[in-house]
């Protein structure tokens, strides 16, 4: 198939009339943060760099930030240790009730957030008589989060294929030698990429977080939610997100390099 | 002359262990298997059983306490009451024209990625695509609502050729639920037609294949699973979406929105998960129904 340059020329203004449209919102909202009114208006009366001074001294945004990033290193950790065996066994191994737990991983982003959270809700609270506290939401968190890593993970274990560790068996590795020295390295770049998306699921849910969080555990999202109808807040919140799109931009960045062999083409 | 031999390792208990794991497969695939299987076992599946079991139950008027006595009350109220009806049909609506839309909208984008753009263009689009990603659910929905909004930037471009902005209400939601899971379309989109080889296309195009009918019978059959893995996305996060509804759907009410109510306001909880059943059976219809096709192995 060639695609005549007219159809090229086309899909690449659809293409662009797309990214537009999805960056419009965005640029809306860097501009609401610079902007004199308090209620989003359009477009904006005046300029400002108040809301900028305010939210870098908010404790209750700085401790929020705090609040997400550790609940999700955590959830990380969790889903990246839990991804990664289960994509071995899933990739190395034919058994019965293989296509069952492929579904059980996919399970918790298949289903809406509501029904994880009222489920796990249920679950900590009646079943468990366990208070919700910052560690509920971490275990809510690594559940859904390890669909990232396994699908990195296996995507990668299914492309490097078995060579290279039979190799290493014949030439007298353990089991344990073989992982740390020939399987590991070369999962590497797909277990960042995966801890990365991870990383951002965990920063950025609130439905199955509502349900899950202690009444004293305010995240980055929670405290978002509560505060963007205030009027005085709102263009905070604004100044928030503003930080948290150009902050990704650098590891996405770095994923990108890295897992950049597996994008070349042909 | 001697001949290098290669020593033998030391009998160390690592070493026996590593025997062992390597000489029984099984017990290494049990090994792997145990933590993570504890783990979704545990959570998941045993609180989402338990959530069904409670769809049974029901809750005294009297104390708020939950009865745990066999009761198909609230399943009866969910599948006879019009409310419910009505709610499921409209959410099952935004739901089915989200995942349209944000198709329609994902294949040429992920097409021109995947087969048209540069490698350094294909890299700047994946992050193009990825960044809104990171900004969060709630700013994007909060953004939409101002670009919606009666003096909104929307109003602000239309309004000199006689147009309006839409206003809050169902097209609202439909249109800020394509935004938010627009990039959960496209990637699974982008990866599998990543994996159709140039190649194919190219012995398509030599035995006289035009665009058209190389796309429709080549690469559309190959990238039909990665399609439905996209409309997993979309189509199970609109149907339990409750928050975005709030935001700019004006009155409106979505399935998300009555489990809500019935878990906080109403202290309702085998009533909010009869309801929960609705989009749980939906979606388990859909899994089954496009198991065949591939789709898991493309999420």
């Amino acid at each position: 198939m060639r695609l005549s340059r007219l159809s090229r020329t086309t899909l690449g203004i659809v293409t662009g009339a797309i990214l537009l449209v999805v960056y419009v919102p965005l640029f809306v909202v860097l501009v609401n943060s610079f902007s004199t009114s308090t209620s989003l208006t359009w477009p904006p009366p005046g300029f400002t760099l108040e809301w900028w001074g305010r939210a870098f001294q908010s404790a209750g945004a700085m401790e929020a930030v705090a609040t997400s990033v550790q609940i999700a290193i955590v959830a990380t950790i969790i889903s990246l240790a839990l991804g990664t065996l289960i994509s071995l066994a899933l990739q190395r191994f034919e058994f019965f009730g293989r296509e069952a737990i492929s579904l059980l991983i996919i399970l918790p982003i298949a289903l809406p957030g509501i029904i994880t959270g009222i489920a796990l809700n249920n679950f900590f609270r009646t079943i468990m008589g366990v208070p919700l506290s910052i560690w509920t939401v971490v275990i809510a968190h690594a559940t859904f989060c390890i669909v990232t890593v396994f699908n990195n993970v296996i995507a990668r274990l299914r492309r490097q294929g078995t060579n290279l560790e039979e190799a290493s068996a014949d030439l007298g590795a353990g089991v344990w030698t073989t992982f740390r020295l020939v399987t590991f390295p070369q999962l590497r770049s797909a277990l960042l990429a995966g801890g990365l998306l991870a990383f951002a699921l965990s920063f950025d849910e609130i439905i199955v977080t509502t349900f899950t969080a202690g009444s004293g555990v305010t995240t980055l999202p929670i405290f978002i939610l509560n505060n963007m109808f205030r009027p005085n807040q709102a263009p905070i919140v604004s100044v928030i997100a503003v930080v948290l799109v150009l902050v990704s931009i650098i590891p996405i960045y770095i994923a990108q390099r890295l897992s950049g062999s597996g994008v070349e083409r042909r | 002359m001697t001949h290098a031999t290669v020593p033998r390792p030391r009998e160390t208990p690592a070493r026996r262990a590593s025997v062992f794991l390597s000489t029984h497969p099984r017990t290494r695939l049990a090994l792997l298997l145990s933590a993570p299987l504890f783990w979704l076992g545990i959570v998941y599946i045993v609180a989402l059983v338990l959530l069904l079991v409670t769809a049974f139950w029901s809750v005294d008027s009297f104390t708020g306490e939950i009865t745990q006595e066999w009761t198909l009350d609230n399943i009866t109220t969910v599948l006879t009451g019009s409310l419910y009806q009505t709610v499921t049909l409209r959410t099952l609506g935004v739901a089915l024209a989200v995942t349209l839309i944000d198709v329609l909208l994902a294949l040429p984008i992920a097409f021109f990625m995947a087969k048209v753009a540069t490698p350094r263009m294909q890299r700047i689009l994946v992050i193009a695509v990825l960044t809104p990603l990171w900004a969060s659910y709630l700013v994007k929905a909060y953004a939409w609502r101002s670009v919606l909004s009666q003096d909104g930037i929307l109003e602000w471009l239309l309004a000199p050729f006689g147009g309006s902005t839409p206003g809050y209400g169902l097209p609202a939601t439909i249109i800020t639920l394509s935004y938010l899971w627009l990039p959960y379309v496209i990637l699974p989109i982008y990866a599998g037609l990543e994996r159709v080889p140039d190649s194919l296309l190219e012995a398509s195009a030599d035995l006289g294949g035009r665009s058209w009918p190389t796309i429709r019978l080549v690469v559309f059959p190959l990238v039909l699973p990665a399609i439905i893995a996209g409309t997993i996305f979309s189509f199970a996060l609109s149907l339990g979406d409750y928050i975005t509804v709030n935001i700019v759907g004006g009155a409106n009410q979505m399935l998300g929105n009555l489990v809500y109510t019935n878990v906080g306001a109403a202290n309702n909880l085998p009533l909010a998960s009869a309801i929960a059943l609705i989009p749980i059976v939906i979606i388990f219809g859909y899994l089954f129904l496009v198991r065949r096709t591939g789709a898991l192995d493309n999420l």
